[in-house]
């Protein structure tokens, strides 16, 4: 496998972690309490420091003298290839845990293959990984089930929530023609394989928290060809800010 | 919302530590989620093996205006201070 395509499918599953990671972070100081607050924060230095062991090995691989901030830091909106669902905005606190849970399960899942790559680091990062997202699906799930089964406000909330980010989730099943050949040269996951188990795992917990599955056939798809939603632009300059405007500054 | 959740006292076992030491308090709804706030809020860094968390209403506390007849023997009583021998080396954990 071509190391440029290789990139290609990195970047597929880093993004996620650095968009998801960079929403997070907008949490902090404003969670609806101190302890949810530490909480997301928390899982936001997660996915981080998962996002750096990827964006490291990608700057390892293109030889290009660049660094991981590069690639974090420098690229344009077309290049991130992170899904929708991620960069979907901090709407309300039900949101914040919907949009977490729908990524969560799916994270779990792709890492749990991940580990079993032909490809050593990244086999290495999966495992390294599962542990931490292992945490953020019971924390998601929890709290799922918390404002389902809560006050009618609370089910009225999360509910809303979850037939808005419904429509994301099949993207996550969307095989670019990079993540083909990875899947083909045993480096990567056949995230198809996934969806059954996905949807299932998504049912159960939603039912348990007496929440409606949403019916809808129609999803919206994109950022996995760097389409972005309208939200995703003001993510960007935000994230990227320091580094357009003090060019290489470090901590 | 916060206002409305109890207090939690979490007392964590470091690693390697012995015991169980009282680290703080939170807030949560109920023992589960006290748990995983405990988690959160104290264990992030590596702090701890395992994690006790108790409602704080359920906490018998001692009158600090008590302490004098509690906390203060009279000092007279020598007989009573461990400090007529000293202590093999070996011995851990006093």
């Amino acid at each position: 496998m071509e190391d440029k395509n290789k990139i290609q499918y990195i970047y597929g599953i880093a993004d996620n972690a650095l968009i998801l990671g960079q929403r997070l972070s907008e949490l902090c100081g404003h969670g609806p309490n101190l302890e949810t607050d530490i909480a997301m924060t928390n899982m936001a230095l997660d996915l981080l420091g998962q996002t750096r062991s990827y964006y490291q090995y990608v700057a390892q691989l293109s030889g290009e003298g660049k660094t991981e901030d590069d690639i974090a830091f420098l690229r344009i909106e077309r290049e991130y290839k992170n899904v929708l669902l991620v960069e979907q905005p901090n709407t309300h606190f039900g949101y914040v845990i919907v949009r977490q849970f729908f990524f969560d399960i799916f994270h779990l899942l792709l890492l749990e293959k991940l580990q079993n790559s032909e490809d050593d680091t990244l086999a290495a990062i999966a495992k390294k990984s599962i542990k931490e997202v292992s945490y953020h699906q019971r924390f998601s799930s929890d709290w799922i089930k918390r404002l389902g089964d809560g006050t009618e406000e609370s089910h009225q909330k999360v509910q809303e929530a979850v037939n808005h980010l419904w429509e994301y989730t099949d993207e996550l099943f969307h095989s670019t023609d990079d993540d083909k050949i990875a899947v083909e040269n045993k480096v990567g996951v056949n995230t198809l394989d996934l969806k059954e188990k996905y949807y299932q795992k998504l049912r159960e917990v939603l039912e348990e928290a007496t929440l409606d599955i949403p019916e809808t056939k129609w999803f919206k798809k994109g950022g996995k060809q760097g389409v972005h939603t309208e939200y995703m632009g003001y993510l960007l300059a935000d994230l990227q800010y320091m580094q357009r405007t003090y060019p290489n500054m470090k901590w | 919302m916060k206002n409305n959740w109890p207090l939690w006292e979490v007392f964590v076992r470091s690693k390697n530590g012995l015991e169980h030491r009282h680290f703080g308090s939170i807030h949560a709804a109920d023992a589960e989620m006290a748990l995983e706030n405990a988690r959160d809020v104290y264990t992030r860094r590596n702090e701890g093996v395992s994690i006790w968390v108790v409602e704080s209403k359920h906490i018998t506390a001692s009158n600090p205006q008590n302490n004098g007849e509690l906390f203060e023997p009279a000092q007279d009583k020598i007989y009573r201070h461990p400090t007529f021998y000293t202590l093999p080396d070996e011995v851990k954990h006093m």
